[in-house]
């Protein structure tokens, strides 16, 4: 177990190196520069800049440089914003997007877990038929759509109540989350509700739940010990990958509800090449990503009994 | 299904209080009681250092919070900020203090505080992108160069109240100037304090402005009261200023609007749209930005002659582009690198000095045309590659000349649509034939545009060589006499027009919806805008 989870993390800090590698040479080749502005600057000042952000040295100087910073766990100051380092603006703004990947996460598994159930039990019947067309609408729809549909029918909520009840934008409380997280999970609550349809499913004609069913047990007790704890696992082995790519793919609803998270911060360093942040943001995504993946390994192990990992 | 909960709760729980620090929304987005607004940015102000900012949110909140030496009054006139006189000769300016201009901790404003932050931006090491508009000052290019240190600066500090200026060639327009976000003090001790973290926090910063910001939390919000320290207090109405939300987008800034949530917001193409029908009162300003076609002149591109781009000029009817492409009020068809609210000499410049409006004559354009394919020897003119930048706007616009050059003059354009970084890129390198650009102007004064296609102008990106031009920009730059510069000016306009060097395309405007109780907002062409120095709220 110990040797297992060694190997993973090892291999976990490989993909991570090469995310940082990939990005770096990825970053450098696109034409323009962080330094360069709708203003142009004088080859004096330009060179002021440069010697500033250490621009002035060869790519592999630079990647060297970059590499045992970023060892020491630095990521160097901002392009965009020059006096925040990347650091700050992971620390600040990762904990906005976790929260609202993580409630996004916790109401798309609810979520998709009982409507799976759902149309599982209701199989071929009305319930299933249109939670199924739901769900399609779900996984086809894209976010900002979502989104932008969300807000405005909390306009419109509000215009009929006559007062802003729940806030159209911006993040402090509950009320500000609910919505954009809801609107955030949507599209893996559809993902999860297909998988644990069909997990379902093939559960049901398993040998184990005659067997049960054999034995007198409840259909209850069938139901939720034996039958979902089963199919379960497969939604469990997506949900480490969708929690991080929720937590990092929030960049539209943060938009739209002008929710002060990384995700923004994400994004737009690509289009204004801020390299610092790009950097930055990329692997700590990345490590993040890994760390869900292995993370997910190890706890299968736990849930299911019959992997012993080697 | 426990266990599988049990660690988002957990993991929620221990999240929530660290991102619980975000600041309440105010109820009211235009308070009459507390005389308090609450705003959207369009984005995070990249850089509250005066001496290095360079975009528009950060002079929107700078303006409000800093002034400078001289400042514009609501009609866009200069008028006195930490100065109260001011004289301006062919040699040198001198600067006469109000006593009672004081920063946001009490202390006096001084005229060390000017010498200091001019001196900084100059210095090589703090690398501003704008330090050249400095360069007027004695020494301050050979400063900013690293070839003379930075107390060769020809500034002096006389006593704390008056400050004088040696100009390295005379200068008309050094008032305007001083009115600029890098000419805003900065104070030595509370600069050297806060090292390089200067202007990353409200904690960070120290303000002379009729407001000071008190809060600002990244991404999410900023804060701004009054300032009680300001000399001119009496005069401001507003107690607080609260930027409670930052986002891009213009729809979700729509959806606050109605919501009462915030009381400006500004419209493009689409959200117009939902305005109209939500029956919103549409105001229009014009930004004072320009925006045209601008040639590649570089050897061996078929733009660098005249005739094909006089056809092009004859062919492009400015005011069907704004009617029929821009589509949405407040736009004015392009005719000049000069914008309508320009002064000239005593009044608006181009109501001095009229732009020719070239015809719309395709015979003359096909003439032309002809022409241009004998000198450069072709059959058919090649395929020209039109640069623009990535916006829905611009592929739009970039369309409709593709239409236009197909239909009338059977030339070929090839449209490039890159993003913000790459099309610098490609302008700077000269990687196109013709490229959709547009000027804002830094102060008011006609120069902010005149330079612009100097041979030694770097944003001059399709490399424009013209003695002539160049001869009248100098004249413009150095002269004294309003009426000289102005013919200058005058005639640099004709050339731009007879030799086809740009097309004008139009001159920005803006929607915008802005609470019908919030009164006395200025909509300025150039600094802080919208500014809200001295709004209001009515009952």
């Amino acid at each position: 177990m110990l040797a297992y989870t060694l190997k993973r993390l090892l291999a976990g800090v490989v993909t991570v190196w090469f995310i940082a590698t990939a990005t770096f040479i990825a970053m450098h080749s696109v034409p323009g520069d962080p330094l360069m502005n709708d203003k142009a600057v004088t080859a004096e000042i330009r060179a002021n800049l440069e010697k500033k952000y250490g621009l002035d040295k060869s790519g592999p100087e630079q990647y060297l440089i970059f590499m045992s910073n970023m060892l020491r766990g630095d990521f160097g100051i901002s392009f965009t914003q020059q006096n925040r380092k990347v650091n700050d603006i992971i620390r600040d703004h990762f904990p906005v997007s976790a929260t609202l990947g993580l409630l996004a996460v916790f109401f798309a598994a609810i979520g998709g877990i009982v409507w799976g159930a759902l149309t599982a039990i209701y199989r071929n019947r009305l319930p299933d038929i249109i939670i199924m067309f739901l769900v399609i609408l779900g996984i086809s729809v894209p976010s900002f759509v979502f989104a932008a549909l969300g807000q405005l029918s909390l306009v419109k909520i509000n215009q009929l109540l006559g007062s802003s009840v729940i806030p159209v934008a911006g993040w402090g409380t509950f009320g500000h989350m609910l919505v954009p997280s809801l609107v955030l999970g949507l599209g893996t609550m559809a993902l999860l509700t297909r998988l644990m349809r069909s997990s379902m499913l093939e559960v049901v004609n398993e040998d184990y739940i005659k067997t049960a069913k054999a034995k007198g047990l409840s259909p209850i007790r069938i139901f939720f010990k034996h039958q979902l704890r089963n199919a379960i696992l497969p939604v469990l082995t997506v949900l480490g990958p969708q929690i991080a790519a929720i937590t990092t793919g929030g960049f539209v609803v943060e938009l739209v509800f002008a929710i002060p998270g990384l995700g923004r911060y994400f994004v737009q360093a690509v289009q204004q090449l801020d390299y610092t942040v790009i950097m930055g943001t990329t692997v700590f995504y990345g490590a993040f990503l890994v760390f869900m993946v292995i993370l997910v390994d190890i706890i299968y192990g736990f849930v299911d009994p019959r992997v012993r990992l080697q | 299904m426990r266990r599988l909960f049990f660690p988002f709760l957990t993991v929620l729980c221990l999240i929530a209080p660290v991102s619980g620090g975000f600041a309440q929304i105010s109820a009211s987005s235009a308070d009459f009681d507390t005389q308090t607004i609450t705003l959207a940015l369009t984005q995070e102000p990249p850089q509250l250092n005066s001496m290095k900012a360079t975009d528009q949110v950060s002079a929107l909140i700078l303006g409000h919070v800093m002034e400078g030496l001289l400042s514009y009054d609501r009609r866009g006139k200069i008028i006195p900020g930490v100065a109260e006189k001011w004289e301006i000769n062919s040699t040198g300016a001198t600067f006469w203090l109000r006593k009672d201009a004081r920063w946001s901790d009490g202390k006096p404003v001084t005229a060390d505080d000017f010498l200091f932050a001019w001196q900084t931006a100059l210095k090589p090491e703090t690398a501003s992108e704008y330090s050249f508009i400095l360069y007027s000052i004695e020494n301050a290019e050979d400063i900013n160069k690293g070839k003379k240190p930075t107390d060769s600066l020809a500034v002096t500090v006389v006593d704390d109240h008056t400050l004088t200026v040696k100009f390295e060639t005379p200068i008309g327009y050094f008032d305007k100037l001083v009115a600029f976000t890098t000419f805003f003090p900065a104070r030595r001790d509370f600069f050297e304090a806060r090292g390089d973290s200067y202007g990353a926090d409200a904690k960070d910063l120290l303000f002379n402005g009729p407001f000071r910001m008190t809060d600002w939390v990244h991404s999410a919000s900023l804060k701004m009261v009054k300032n009680e320290h300001y000399w001119d207090r009496d005069n401001i109405h507003l107690n607080a200023i609260n930027a409670d939300y930052i986002t891009e987008d213009s729809r979700a800034r729509l959806n606050l609007y109605i919501d009462g949530k915030i009381v400006h917001t500004r419209l493009d193409g689409e959200t117009y749209k939902d305005a109209l029908t939500q029956r919103q009162r549409i105001r229009s300003f014009t930004t004072g930005s320009v925006f045209y076609l601008e040639y590649n002149f570089r050897k061996g591109r078929v733009t660098t002659n005249r005739n094909l781009r006089k056809a092009i000029q004859h062919v492009f009817d400015p005011e069907e582009f704004v009617n029929k492409v821009l589509a949405t009020p407040g736009n004015l068809p392009g005719r000049s690198l000069f914008p309508v609210w320009l002064g000239g000499v005593e009044d608006k410049f181009r109501s001095e000095y009229k732009a020719a409006e070239p015809k719309i004559d395709l015979a003359l354009a096909r003439d032309y045309l002809e022409k241009a394919k004998v000198e450069l020897g072709v059959e058919k003119i090649p395929p020209l590659v039109l640069l623009v930048g990535n916006s829905p706007t611009s592929a739009k616009q970039a369309e409709y000349l593709q239409g236009v050059f197909k239909e009338k003059l059977d030339i070929d354009v090839k449209i490039d649509i890159q993003t913000f970084k790459q099309r610098l890129a490609k302008m700077t390198s000269g990687d196109f034939d013709m490229v959709a650009a547009g000027w804002g102007p830094d102060f008011d004064d006609i120069m902010t545009f005149g330079d612009l296609f100097a041979s030694w102008n770097l944003n001059n990106r399709g490399r424009y060589n013209n003695p002539d031009y160049d001869r009248l920009v100098r004249i413009g730059m150095t002269s004294a006499d309003p009426k000289t510069r102005m013919d200058a000016m005058g005639e640099l306009q004709r050339i731009l027009t007879e030799d086809a060097v740009i097309i004008p395309q139009y001159e920005q405007g803006v929607i915008y919806l802005m609470h019908p109780k919030v009164k006395g907002v200025v909509r300025r062409v150039v600094g802080a805008d919208p500014d809200f120095r001295r709004a209001r709220i009515v009952k």
